[in-house]
């Protein structure tokens, strides 16, 4: 059966997103079919979501300007997969510490954006990951980190004690960009694993 | 679990980490600003980074002289105001230009040609650099020189400050045209191109490859509206600079958010049409046709 994953496509790395869900399918035996959603109705035909990093503020903006953002929490009550990385995370976040960025709620966790400082300061290191059995190449690029977790998430991850990765219920959150690589699994833990099992 | 990651294995500023942050602006808008006041309001209409210059080149046009990077302090105020990345420019082959903004806190470095060409015959050597760097291109050899100096950005070198994107156009079609004709060549013909070019070769196979540019591709240079915007994302840019166009408008918040928007609606007139009603009157500029050889600013730093 053919998966129908959605890109948030608004901004940010979409192109790497589609890429990486298609080649983790592919080593499931599966085939993806990536939708490109920027704008309202497509969310609710998509199988599982992918929110891409990006600018936090803009995809914030874009999301709720283009009425993507109920159809995301939707989604996401009807036990849906998603994968969110880096601003992804953000926006999915209960709360972003920052009122420029207008949450989504469907990770209960607080971050804290630009957490490593800016740019000269982001970096790519191996992360050991829950479930994985050799470290993941994590790349960090102005990345938030967790502050604050709630009862029901799980903690996938942590650098420096802080978290970096967390499942809450079907949603995965990255601080890093898996996407990046072409190790796909993250993805897998996010998607495949879940929809296998 | 995760006791055993190790603090000491990171690494800072490698290609992935300076190209991914470029990626992360992709659909984006980039918006140049003089101050903290321009910056407030482009991060509100949505840009996904701030561009400062002392100020912006249809200014720098008019004004004439010797156009250099702006004072580092400007820059860490806008630093302090806004949360998205605040890049700033450095005259064309001007490393100590380039390393102030560095340790200013810049998140990306331009190399840019709106300033005053610094070095006649070299560009900055932009692997030294944690910092990633943007520079302008208007073919593809050119692009694919300053990808192997290290640049983890490639914008195209449409005439800034006229609010002509005709140039930009040119470039953008430049670029296509040749991965596109690189795409159908043999291995040897595509060595041939490269040496006719003065393109290294190493990128010519990658670029040929993957059908497209190694790293980001943005437009800039002479876009003035939201269709202009549009235009240029039709034409296969990854993302917008907008120099003058935002803050040259009778409105900078209402076609801040317009070109934002159109960015995100590039291929649907319904929409795009709803767009473009809303902005003000957009800046006067200046016709690419009318101006001389000399008095444009693409011909710097090839």
């Amino acid at each position: 059966m053919t998966l129908r994953a959605g890109v948030l496509a608004v901004q940010g790395d979409v192109s790497e997103h589609g890429d990486a869900i298609e080649r983790a399918a592919t080593a499931h035996d599966r085939t993806a079919e990536v939708v490109e959603i920027r704008e309202a109705g497509l969310v609710p035909d998509c199988d599982v979501l992918l929110l891409p990093g990006g600018e936090s503020t803009t995809i914030s903006r874009l999301i709720h300007r283009e009425g993507i953002a109920e159809e995301i929490e939707s989604h996401v009550e009807a036990g849906k997969p998603v994968l969110a990385t880096c601003a992804g995370l953000i926006v999915s976040a209960t709360d972003a510490q920052d009122d420029r960025v207008d949450t989504l709620n469907v990770i209960d966790v607080s971050v804290e954006r630009n957490a490593f400082g800016r740019q000269k300061d982001s970096f790519e290191a191996p992360l050991d990951v829950t479930g994985l059995d050799d470290s993941f190449p994590a790349v960090f690029i102005r990345a938030p980190v967790i502050d604050y977790v709630g009862e029901d998430v799980e903690v996938l991850a942590t650098w420096d004690d802080r978290p970096v990765a967390v499942r809450d219920g079907p949603v995965v959150g990255t601080s890093f960009h898996p996407e990046l690589t072409e190790d796909p699994r993250i993805h897998d833990l996010a998607f495949f694993d879940s929809v296998e099992s | 679990m995760t006791e055993e990651t190790d603090l000491e294995d990171l690494r800072r500023g490698t290609d992935l980490v300076k190209r991914g942050f470029a990626k992360m602006q992709k659909g984006g808008v980039i918006m140049d600003v003089v101050n903290r006041e321009q910056a407030r309001i482009a991060e509100d209409a949505g840009a996904v980074a701030v561009m400062h210059l002392e100020s912006v080149p249809a200014d720098i046009r008019k004004r004439g002289g010797v156009a250099r990077m702006a004072d580092p302090t400007k820059l860490e105020e806008i630093i302090e105001e806004v949360s998205i990345p605040v890049m700033g420019k450095a005259r064309i082959g001007h490393t100590a230009e380039a390393q102030i903004l560095e340790a200013a806190g810049a998140d990306m470095v331009d190399e840019s040609e709106v300033l005053t060409q610094a070095d006649d015959r070299y560009h900055i050597d932009k692997r030294e650099f944690t910092a990633p760097f943007v520079c302008g291109a208007r073919n593809l050899a050119e692009a694919l020189r300053r990808i192997d100096e290290g640049a983890a950005m490639i914008r195209t070198k449409g005439e800034a400050g006229t609010g002509d994107v005709n140039q930009a156009v040119t470039h953008q079609r430049n670029i296509q045209r040749s991965i596109g004709k690189l795409e159908g060549m043999a291995y040897e013909e595509r060595d041939e191109w490269a040496r006719e070019h003065g393109a290294p070769r190493r990128l010519v196979h990658e670029t040929a490859d993957r059908g497209r540019l190694p790293v980001v591709n943005f437009a800039a240079g002479g876009i003035a509206t939201p269709a202009d915007a549009a235009l240029m994302m039709q034409h296969g840019c990854d993302g917008i600079f907008v120099g003058s166009g935002i803050f040259g408008a009778e409105n900078p918040q209402a076609m801040g958010e317009s070109v934002v928007a159109a960015v995100n609606n590039y291929d649907d007139p319904e929409q795009l049409k709803e767009i473009a009603k809303n902005p003000g009157k957009g800046m006067k500029g200046q016709a690419n046709a009318d101006l001389d050889e000399e008095e444009q600013l693409q011909g710097r730093g090839v």
